[in-house]
């Protein structure tokens, strides 16, 4: 893969999964220091998924993920700040403070959340995909789900419709092999995903979810064809999250041998590997990128500290569209 | 025989032209359901449409209540402006997700980022012998969940104006379509359009009693009323129009004149929307009145398929009438 690889993308694609690998080893730390509390579901493993996948996608295309969704909200460019104060419920947060870890939106980046309702997310890409093919917009919309959401019947109905109509949706799989504390075998009578996707019409495949270069290139490919009218594509990322479900988790469902087996194929360590290989970052440089993605987190983690808290008078805002906001935009003249 | 004049339609039609002029309105407006388009509806409100307007706009979905009304979500948020008719409330229940936990909060858990402007019709009710599975009134239900708006058009002018206001709203609406409705009869006048959706309706003016009603039951309500005004008993009749919010404004006023209340609501009473609204009036305007409140619900029954049984589960004109006279005191009518 170094005959054709691009420094600068490269180094891109390095930087964004250190971001994220950064941002959560902080939330982890924060969570034990009581700044950061209710569920916290950590993307740690999965890096290449989210930074691979995210390259694909235009300024104006939607993204629709789920509860374990940092990653994807970094990678699409929401910025540190606004992600870590939400984290930490303050109004400076881009929900507000009123999403928390699991609620992540962003009209600015077309984010779409951020749903704890496992299978929640597919139907609604299917209808922001579906607003794009009525109105005529070249536009994809790319949903994240794990393998345990294709157990739900929500992925079923929205893969049939997404097929059955033809719309511009990317199908972002993050097959992890678990679904909390079961595993894939446990759960699902056909374990292969993309033969399962296969059988609603849809063009499919399964890509190494460690190696951020191949996500990347399988994305690209995957969104072109969909970008070209081709329907909805369907790509299973096979990957691995290295920490527990989330922070409530004694994780006793998994051998550590089997954990320390994944780990030896981290996303982050593989593409330094060959991108040492390839003399385009050495041991200096390396360090020097870590230095300036720990300083950007530290910089998240004062804003968010010093962001507010939202004045309890204002508690049921945003439940109702207000009168004001009403009058100008919704009504079709 | 002379044809009835032009302004006479039914219900279903009231609702069948307000679908049509909004599409003809705005090109944003699209229709998508389970057989709303070669079928014509199940309860044929959309009969010709597809014809007039073609399948990208009146579009046929799969049955799959939970991916349509989700998928109505994202189109909404993208920019559309979908209404999504759901057969019977009861298949709504397949899209209870989607409808409370997202289209119900995104605008909340946004922190008022994206607002969801869908509007989701469905019909409601008993009254037809359709059974347990087809019949029931879950409306009370949905109207419990903050971010959503619940109407339920009664008449013939509201199933003609309600639609076009839902559309405007930011907001997800919920439009309950009483299905003993749709064959109803009655006048529409000419260049009627959009109606308020905020305020409900004094339907009969009267002294001695409220009743406050809305949807299917508001026909029965008034019918109560007429036989009471044979008693010299004058009950003022409210229709709530909007279940959620309510406007409580309108219904005390009412009950602060007329100083006694009996609520009919096609919902089984434990934990009925009929309770809520006592529980308001008795939170606001308890020293106003001169009798206990009163209500008269669906029995604590899954709806039976039988006529008779069907008929004793619903509230009917003479259980109104029976409940009123329990509250006025004969000669206090006078
Ligand atoms: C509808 C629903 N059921 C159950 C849960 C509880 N739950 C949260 S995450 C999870 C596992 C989901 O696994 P998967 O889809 O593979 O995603 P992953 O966590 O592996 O990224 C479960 C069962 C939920 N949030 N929503």
């Amino acid at each position: 893969m170094t005959g054709t690889l691009d420094a600068v993308r490269a180094q891109h694609l390095l930087r964004e999964m250190l971001r994220i690998r950064r941002f959560e080893e902080k939330c982890a730390e924060l969570y034990s220091a009581g700044k950061i509390r209710g569920f916290l579901h950590l993307y740690i493993g999965e890096e290449a998924v989210a930074a691979g996948a995210m390259q694909a996608l235009a300024a104006d295309d939607a993204v629709v993920a789920t509860y374990r969704e940092h990653g994807h909200a970094l990678a699409r460019g929401i910025p540190a700040e606004a992600l870590m104060a939400e984290m930490f419920g303050k109004q400076e947060g881009c929900s507000r403070g009123r999403g928390g870890s699991m609620h992540v939106f962003d009209a600015a980046t077309r984010f779409y959340g951020g749903n704890a309702i496992v299978g929640g997310g597919l139907p609604i890409a299917v209808g922001l995909a579906l607003a794009d093919a009525y109105l005529g917009r070249q536009r994809v919309t790319a949903c994240f789900f794990g393998d345990g959401a294709t157990a739900e019947g929500e992925f079923h109905e929205s893969m049939n419709l997404a097929a059955l109509w033809r719309l511009p949706v990317l199908f972002l799989c993050e097959n992890n092999l678990y679904a909390m504390g079961t595993r894939i075998e446990r759960a699902l009578s056909q374990t292969d995903l993309t033969a399962k996707a296969r059988t609603y019409g849809m063009p499919a495949e399964c890509v190494d979810g460690m190696d951020v270069l191949a996500v990347e290139r399988a994305a690209r490919q995957a969104a072109d064809a969909v970008r070209g009218g081709g329907g909805p594509f369907f790509l299973e990322c096979r990957t691995y999250r290295f920490r527990a479900h989330s922070m409530f988790d004694a994780e006793l469902y998994r051998d550590k041998a089997e954990v320390e087996d994944w780990k030896k194929r981290d996303p982050i360590a593989l593409l330094r590997t060959t991108l040492e290989a390839a003399a385009i970052v050495d041991e200096a440089a390396a360090a020097r990128l870590d230095g300036e993605v720990q300083r950007e987190i530290a910089r998240a983690v004062e804003f968010a500290d010093a962001g507010s808290w939202e004045p309890v008078e204002q508690l049921t805002r945003d439940v109702y569209t207000p009168a004001a906001e009403k009058a100008h935009g919704f009504a079709a003249s | 025989m002379a044809s009835p004049p032009a302004d006479r339609v039914t219900y279903r039609e009231a609702v069948r032209e307000a679908i049509r002029e909004a599409l003809l309105r705005d090109p944003r407006v699209f229709l998508m359901g389970e057989d709303v388009g070669r079928y014509g509806g199940a309860y044929a409100v959309s009969k010709g449409l597809l014809a007039e307007f073609g399948p990208e706009r009146i579009r046929d979905t799969p049955l799959s209540e939970s991916t349509f009304v989700g998928a109505g979500i994202g189109a909404a948020l993208g920019g559309t402006r979908p209404i999504v008719e759901v057969m019977t409330v009861n298949f709504s229940l397949l899209a209870l997700d989607q409808i409370v936990n997202n289209a119900a909060t995104i605008r909340h858990m946004s922190g008022g980022g994206f607002s969801v402007p869908l509007v989701i019709r469905m019909a409601t009710g008993a009254g037809r012998q359709l059974a347990a599975q087809h019949a029931h009134s879950l409306e009370g239900w949905f109207a419990h969940v903050p971010g959503l708006r619940i109407v339920t058009p009664a008449t013939i002018e509201d199933a003609r104006g309600m639609l076009w206001t839902a559309l405007e709203n930011p907001d997800p609406v919920l439009i309950f379509e009483h299905q003993a409705l749709y064959n109803l009869e009655g006048e529409l006048p000419a260049g009627a359009g959009a109606v308020d959706i905020d305020r409900a309706a004094v339907r009969r003016p009267g002294r001695d009693v409220t009743l406050v009603t809305y949807g299917g039951t508001l026909v029965k309500t008034l019918a109560a009323a007429e036989t009471l005004a044979g008693e010299n008993i004058h009950a003022e009749v409210i229709d709530l129009r909007t279940l959620r919010p309510l406007d409580m404004d309108t219904v005390l006023a009412s009950v602060r004149k007329t100083r006694r209340v009996v609520v009919v609501d096609e919902g089984w009473r434990s934990g009925s929307l009929a309770g809520e609204i006592l529980a308001r009036i008795a939170e606001s305007a308890f020293y106003d009145l001169d009798a206990p409140v009163r209500r008269v619900c669906s029995a604590e029954v899954p709806i039976p398929y039988p006529k008779h049984l069907e008929d004793a589960a619903l509230p009917q004109p003479a259980a109104v009438v029976e409940a009123v006279r329990a509250l006025v005191p004969a000669g206090a009518a006078a």
